[in-house]
């Protein structure tokens, strides 16, 4: 794992520590991109690139456009205008659906697990091209049963993979909160992606999952599939990712390593305020001791 | 006194008649709109009235004496009914369909029965001269009435209970076998979480297209065999209440089994029929004075009793007679 490790972070060590900076192989690159929501710009991005087949972490504090980013990326919400290319190709007016069977695959800050449906048949929802989705094709069970056996199959292996084997039967609306982050994570395999767009995973889980699912996450990067996630938590930033996009007010403020993140000053403004270590002189001093006493006094 | 042997024998005979079966596929089309897909359709009426309307309109208007003809013709009318309202309202959210249904319902019956469209459609009064082909069909002796035991018909309901009670078999068969199926799973996974499926490249907009087409096919269906028994087309049965009846049923029998609507509806026609004889003879007997009620009020009273059973049915078994209680609770979590 640590072998994999280095020969995959290899390739983004020499690169200059800048916004936008261009990457040997990306498998996504956004020009331009911008969404407003009336007066508000939401996303300002002018270019930005993914390498493949490594983890990158999309960071930023509460409010920089980090999800809607995502939205704009996974077709879940169009931008005011901007190009997306996935792979080499143009998907910028491509719908969810179609980026998904393309090896785009999401998922969600808030879990969907298909609470009504059991945990296989969650899983089984996640594989591609199925005979038996067609309608006329569904009738004749001839059509589709050995495909489904395949696909329960591939369902079962995953299952076990990510321990969750026993909850097979089970309906999904009946896992916890961290069982359910499994589930979609693994129902997202199913689908055979290139890319997987991790919204927020590790949010409302509780810390005996959390390392299991850094281990799946890690997992997916040495079977060769890319890995993108908004994350908050700064110490699984850290420990998983490869690189490192910072956001701040819909735009992206710093890129790097995870090492150089916590020096760069444009972050750390961006976290704590602009003035937050600023020395002050005898005169603000004196006010702010001023304040604090009205404050008690009318209290 | 009273006549048990007349009140039982008349609910059961209600309980298989066509009305019976027109209320099943009705019942089932909204089972594949929300038990299903999760689809709201508070105009499953409108299904029905088009259904109806374009199997007699075929013989009274477009002059084609052909049964197979105006069967198809009702279902196509059921088919872009369907795309009209499912077009524009499909990329909504789920409610914005419940509104546009019960609002293109009464559309389509205003329509109906209005006097400008008269030498078409017959106005208020309706069709009523569209049967002879139908009729001709039967096997069946028209005047004759055929018995067993507590059942009684005539020849010409026989026919239309005996192809009701096989469509609505093979209708079950249909919506079993597409339910254990990828489509069946991909439009479940729909109702319940429908970005979650389109993030695993399902196009949802299709699947609930799909769906809108298939239930309204079974109103329209349903339709059909009320034309087929009542003999005639009035517009005025097909009003957004008549809807609700349909809902009754489905929730009586539990929402999202294919066996519901069956027995809800079966369910429904006995109830509703051993109460409003059992009304009338009781009042007719004397044992309760007209002075409290009469016997033209009773058809009023067992609206009441339905009412009330519901209500009941929602606090002490909310997930009907087939559903499941695990199922509905993972709703409330």
């Amino acid at each position: 794992m640590l072998d994999d490790a280095t020969t995959t972070e290899q390739p983004l060590t020499r690169l200059p520590w800048e916004p936008g900076v261009s990457k040997p192989d990306p498998i996504l690159v956004v020009d331009e991109m911008r969404k407003t929501f009336g007066g508000l710009v939401a996303v300002d991005v002018d270019h930005l690139e993914v390498q493949r087949g490594v983890i990158t972490a999309l960071i930023g504090p509460n409010g920089a456009g980090k999800t809607t980013f995502f939205n704009l990326l996974t077709g879940f919400d169009s931008p005011d205008r901007g190009r997306v290319a996935f792979d080499g190709d143009m998907i910028d007016k491509a719908s969810p659906h179609t980026l998904a069977q393309r090896g785009m695959v999401r998922t969600f800050q808030l879990t969907k697990a298909l609470t009504k449906l059991p945990v296989i048949e969650n899983m089984k929802l996640g594989a591609k091209n199925q005979k038996g989705e067609h309608f006329f094709n569904a009738l004749l069970t001839a059509v589709w049963g050995g495909q489904e056996k395949e696909i329960e199959a591939r369902a079962d292996d995953l299952l076990t993979r990510f321990k969750m084997d026993h909850m097979r039967d089970e309906y999904a609306g009946t896992l916890s909160g961290g069982q359910r982050k499994l589930l979609e994570m693994a129902r997202s395999l199913m689908a055979e992606p290139r890319l997987v767009m991790l919204d927020e995973p590790m949010a409302g889980v509780n810390p005996a999952l959390t390392q299991s699912l850094l281990a799946h996450v890690k997992s997916l990067r040495n079977e060769g599939i890319t890995v993108m996630f908004v994350e908050h938590d700064m110490d699984v930033v850290r420990d998983i990712s490869d690189w490192v996009v910072v956001m701040a007010e819909g735009r992206i403020i710093a890129e790097g390593p995870p090492e150089s993140i916590g020096q760069n000053k444009a972050v750390i403004d961006a976290y704590l305020g602009v003035h937050h270590d600023a020395a002050l002189d005898l005169e603000e001093e004196e006010e702010r001791l001023a304040q604090v006493q009205r404050i008690e006094v009318e209290e | 006194m009273i006549d048990w042997g007349f009140i039982f024998s008349q609910s059961l005979t209600q309980a298989i008649d066509f009305n019976a079966i027109a209320f099943v596929l009705a019942a089932m089309g909204i089972n594949v709109h929300f038990g299903y897909a999760g689809l709201l359709n508070f105009g499953q009426i409108g299904f029905v009235a088009v259904g109806a309307y374009g199997f007699g309109l075929t013989f009274t208007w477009f002059g084609i004496q052909s049964v197979l003809v105006a069967v198809l013709v009702g279902i196509l009318f059921s088919v872009i009914f369907a795309l009209l309202l499912g077009i524009p309202t499909l990329r909504l959210r789920a409610d914005y369909l419940a509104i546009v249904t019960i609002a293109a319902a009464e559309i389509v019956r205003l329509i109906a029965r209005s006097t400008p469209l008269r030498p078409i459609t017959g106005g208020a009064e309706g069709l009523n001269q569209f049967i002879g082909p139908f009729r001709d069909l039967n096997p069946f002796s028209a005047s004759a009435v055929y018995g067993f035991g507590p059942w009684s018909y005539r020849g010409t309901q026989l026919f239309v209970i005996i192809i009701g009670w096989i469509l609505v078999a093979l209708v079950v068969l249909l919506i079993h076998q597409l339910m254990r199926s990828p489509w069946g799973r991909v439009v479940k996974a729909i109702r319940e979480d429908e970005d979650a499926a389109r993030a695993l490249g399902k196009n949802a907009y299709w699947y609930k297209l799909q769906a809108l087409i298939l239930g309204g096919v079974l109103g329209g269906l349903a339709g059909m065999i009320l034309a087929a028994g009542n003999a005639a087309i009035q517009p005025d049965f097909f009003a957004a209440p008549q809807t609700f009846l349909f809902w009754l049923v489905l929730i009586l029998g539990g929402v999202g089994r294919v066996w519901s609507p069956v027995v809800g509806a079966i369910l429904y026609w006995v109830i509703i029929t051993f109460i409003r004889n059992l009304g009338r003879q009781l009042v007719s007997a004397g044992y309760v004075p007209t002075s409290v009620i009469d016997t033209s009020q009773i058809d009023q009273i067992q609206f009441w009793i339905v009412g009330l059973s519901l209500a009941l049915l929602m606090v002490f078994r909310p997930q009907g007679i087939f559903g499941s209680r695990e199922e509905m609770a993972l709703d409330a979590r």
